[in-house]
């Protein structure tokens, strides 16, 4: 059947339900929320990038008139070594969370929280934070990955030990974890070989950006009920962690989620939450944090820059034979960079017989490092990506073409990981192949004197699959409140409720979808992971199949025919002469005395992944080194698009942080490790003028595990960008960009290279 | 003149969204601190404290200004509009319904600078260009669309205001 007419509500474009008051600014995030007698919270950091905290003095700041409390890490609980899953951004020892909210004894960056104040305004909290006296041993901070990988390395974490397959380092290291994934022979396979590529990577590490700085208001009762309101990814997550690091029932934390000004990934950890519960507690008042540019910047979020290697070898034919990758990624302060994705993704789209994956998980003295959209994988195929384009060129083939043929496929090899199911990588191809922007010829000179070049790339990423929950309740008008635990940051609303009404046979319009506390819905996992629209969508069809089964129920007593007498069409039920559409359903029913309402829980569905291709045209200006974005196109399988319009937002929103992170993005240390770009004016994010019109493509190869064949959106279209940049740049000027970010400087200075 | 009182406050007054206003501040509390801690207008929004997002975005006189870089006693007997005085839930302007139409929020916590913003170029220009809608937008960051949506609804809304 033709998918275009398959379905009455998916595959449409309605208004999203929370957008009035989005448009209108009714809307309330993380700090726009007020409590009665609300008192504010502020966080003082430490100045050094590493260093011993020898002792705190904060008997000043208490004296400060309109000074409630203050607290430091002796105010934290000692919480034992435990960890706690958190989806996408990997198991966290709780430990090292706890420490990463307060300095213990180290501050292991700069920016780290050592000391808060709460005060009856927040300029005379921030007053305070300067009459806090902190005696600090300043310690030789480690910035470099390769660097803090030698072994006379200074140590951040003195009880940490190299974890290598479950088998401990003899010495202490800073090196966290090496993984090792293996298949088949790679040395046999280079040996086949016609041409073999090898390329050394480095890149910085970035921010994800979100325009919403964090905010938290904590309420500790008398009786020991918290609760808290934030921004985040995932109230359930924010409970966890707020559970294990202040040693208090979980049943006592109740999370209430904000409307969320972007996460990609960062709005996962805690940072504000425990401390404002501690100053709650303390003051008896609820507290309200909010974090300012700077402090974001420093000492939240980021992803990391890497040292990478990648190796890989095809036969004259164009047949991949083998591949070789070496992936170091600084995990910030604490263990858990995400280079097990990289490692996952690193060769994704291809299909390999002869693999060798090495990942080094690393700690430097730079904030602990947290998901950002596609954890690890751009990085990784930024590498794999330009050393194919190599091999095409070594081998004159045609990009696309070698893509197509050594493209991965269902019942492929894939480290740490089920054979792949159906995937649409090679859908993808052949769709950039037939798209309008690669049959149109790009003028190569362009005005005073800049050159143009094309490129392209593949990316990837898996799709998590998770827990959702959804309840539902048929309201006596015949509407629905659809209850989820889902944040939603890009529109989720809409997509869910779509899924729900189409499985319901019902309109949009007739569904009321809400997010809500961790009291009123059912445990889910974050919005994150590419996993919403697919696991809580998923959550919603299993809700609306349940509602039907029991409003059938309770029909078939009613009329007193046979439940499997009953047909549906639509919103319509009828069965021996009886009829009714739903809204008759729903009176009749509340006559009657009946309810129908729901709860669900789906974990686990498993889930292939996604794929994506991109063609990048640049205009690269050999006197200053600048790369212009001239055109660009995404082709991403979507498996099925729910909402057109927001998949195509989701694609374009990656395409452009990717272009961010290919041309501008970076965190510029000092020596000493001070961050000197921590302000949105030198941490330089793509503006309008930075990027054209961005094309979009969906390719829809339905998911096999999803009853819409839906697969997740948000991640894969950040991947490609940068290799797809970098290849268009090679075409441009023919040099080989292998660091990132490729800024004016560095493209300067490799023109220059290559002309000498 | 705003009126200094003995507290170290200071009265101020001016016109918001049409309506007579006056607040008690301390000289140091920007106008966006005013705006959205004393008088409940929380649609500005604070996402970097120094003029680089334009989420804080409102109108002063007729002005585009970023409310975070100004202090709220400098707003002494001025007009300004924020984010809510330019349309209402029951009523939006051709500007807010085609920011929906077009899906050109995703996050929508840089929609109300984005709003007020490309609203004061539309009442100046009633028929941008694509390149002068992105130089006017350059000082509002987004980070979740890519900006190409809110392009296209400027578009869609300047055209449709024109008739």
């Amino acid at each position: 059947m033709d998918t275009e007419t398959k379905y009455r509500v998916i595959g449409t474009r309605p208004l999203r339900p929370d957008g009035v008051d989005k448009v209108t600014g009714r809307a309330v995030y993380g700090a726009d929320v007020v409590l009665p007698r609300m008192a504010y919270g502020k966080i003082l950091r430490s100045p050094h990038a590493h260093a011993r905290i020898r002792h705190i003095d904060t008997s000043r700041a208490e004296a400060l008139p309109g000074v409630l409390a203050v607290m430091t890490s002796r105010d934290l609980p000692d919480v034992s070594a435990s960890s706690v899953a958190m989806g996408e951004g990997g198991d966290m020892n709780m430990r090292y969370a706890s420490n990463n909210v307060m300095a213990h004894d180290k501050a292991l960056y700069q920016g780290h929280a050592v000391a808060a104040v709460a005060a009856t305004s927040p300029h005379i909290a921030a007053e305070a934070l300067a009459l806090i006296e902190v005696e600090y041993e300043v310690l030789t901070p480690v910035l470099d990955v390769r660097k803090a990988m030698e072994p006379d390395a200074p140590l951040l974490l003195e009880e940490l030990y190299t974890d290598t397959g479950g088998e401990k380092s003899e010495k202490p290291s800073n090196i966290a974890q090496h993984l090792i994934a293996e298949e088949g022979d790679v040395e046999k396979g280079f040996a086949e070989a016609a041409v073999v590529v090898e390329r050394e990577y480095v890149t910085q590490t970035v921010h994800q950006g979100y325009i919403e700085p964090h905010a938290a208001v904590a309420e500790w009762r008398a009786d020991g009920q918290l609760t808290i309101w934030c921004s985040t990814q995932g109230a359930f997550a924010v409970r966890e962690q707020c559970a294990a690091i202040l040693q208090h029932p979980i049943s006592q934390i109740k999370v209430i989620p904000t409307e969320i000004g972007g996460g990609f990934g960062g709005k996962i950890n805690v940072y504000l939450e425990p401390v404002a519960a501690v100053l709650s507690k303390k003051t008896g008042r609820p507290i309200k944090m909010v974090m300012d540019r700077a402090e974001v910047l420093m000492a939240t979020g980021p992803t990391p820059g890497g040292y990478i290697r990648v190796k890989m070898g095809a036969d004259a034919e164009g047949n991949l034979t083998a591949a070789q990758a070496y992936l170091a990624y600084d995990a910030g302060g604490y263990p858990g960079s995400p280079v097990s994705a990289g490692c996952t993704t690193v060769f994704a789209p291809y299909k390999l017989r002869n693999v060798r994956i090495d990942g080094y998980d690393v700690v430097v003295n730079k904030p602990k490092s947290a998901a950002y959209r596609a954890p690890g994988a751009t990085i990784a195929e930024f590498a794999t990506e330009t050393v194919v384009d190599e091999i095409c060129e070594k081998l004159g083939m045609d990009p696309l073409e070698f893509r197509r043929k050594n493209s991965a496929e269902e019942g492929d090899w894939r480290p740490w990981g089920p054979p792949y199911t159906r995937i649409g990588h090679k859908e993808c191809v052949e769709a950039a192949q037939a798209s309008p922007h690669w049959n149109s010829p790009l003028e190569k000179e362009g005005p005073d004197g800049k050159r143009r070049g094309r490129g392209v790339a593949s990316g990837y990423w898996m799709n998590w699959d998770g827990t959702s929950s959804c309840t539902g309740r048929l309201n006596p008008d015949g509407t629905v409140s659809l209850l989820e635990g889902s944040t939603d940051i890009g529109g989720t609303r809409a997509s869910i409720a779509m899924q729900f009404a189409e499985a319901f046979g019902v309109d949009y319009e007739q569904v009321r979808p809400m997010v809500v506390d961790t009291d009123t819905v059912g445990y889910t996992d974050v919005t994150g992971g590419s996993r919403t629209t697919f696991g809580t969508g998923y959550a919603a069809h299993e809700l609306a199949k349940q509602m039907q089964r029991d409003i059938i129920a309770k029909l078939a007593s009613l009329w007193e025919v046979a439940p499997e007498s009953i047909t549906v069409n639509g919103p319509c039920y009828a069965s021996n002469g009886n009829s009714a559409t739903l809204q008759e359903v729903a009176k009749l029913l509340e006559e009657n005395g009946q309810h129908v309402a729901a709860a669900v829980t789906v974990k686990g569905h498993n889930s292939s992944g996604a794929f994506g291709v991109h063609i990048a045209d640049v205009e690269v200006d050999p006197e200053t080194g600048k790369v212009d974005v001239i055109r660009y196109t995404a082709v991403q399988d979507a498996g099925k698009a729910i909402h057109p319009s927001y998949v195509e937002g989701q694609m374009q929103g990656g395409v452009t942080q990717g272009i961010g992170w290919a041309l501008n993005e970076e965190y510029a240390y000092d020596e000493a490790g001070h961050l000197r770009n921590a302000n949105l004016l030198d941490y330089r994010m793509p503006t309008t003028l930075d990027v054209p019109m961005i094309e979009t493509i969906i390719v829809e190869v339905p998911n096999p595990g999803h009853p819409y064949g839906v697969r997740g959106a948000g991640e894969v279209p950040i991947v490609p960008p940068p290799a797809a940049i970098a290849n268009a740049i090679y075409d441009a000027v023919g040099v080989r960009m292998r660091e990132l970010p490729m800024s004016p400087p560095k493209v300067c200075e490799a023109i220059l290279q290559k002309d000498e | 003149m705003a009126t200094q009182l003995v507290s170290g406050k200071v009265a101020v007054s001016a016109t918001i969204n049409g309506e007579p206003t006056a607040w008690l501040c301390e000289p140091r509390e920007t106008l966006l601190e005013v705006l959205r801690d004393r008088l409940g207008l929380t649609g500005s929004k604070e996402g970097c404290g120094n003029g680089n997002c334009g989420a804080c975005n409102i109108l002063l006189d007729g002005r585009l200004i970023n409310s975070c870089c100004m202090l709220a006693v400098e707003a002494e007997g001025s007009t300004i509009t924020t984010v809510e005085g330019i349309g209402r839930p029951e009523g939006l302007t051709p500007l807010q319904r085609c920011f929906l139409e077009e899906a050109a929020l995703q996050c929508g916590f840089c929609t109300p600078g984005f709003l007020v913003a490309a609203q004061a170029l539309l009442d100046k220009n009633p028929d941008p260009t694509e390149d002068e809608i992105r130089w006017w937008l350059a000082g509002n960051l987004c980070r979740c669309t890519g900006y190409d949506k809110i392009v296209r609804a400027v578009q869609k809304a300047a055209a449709e205001m024109r008739g």
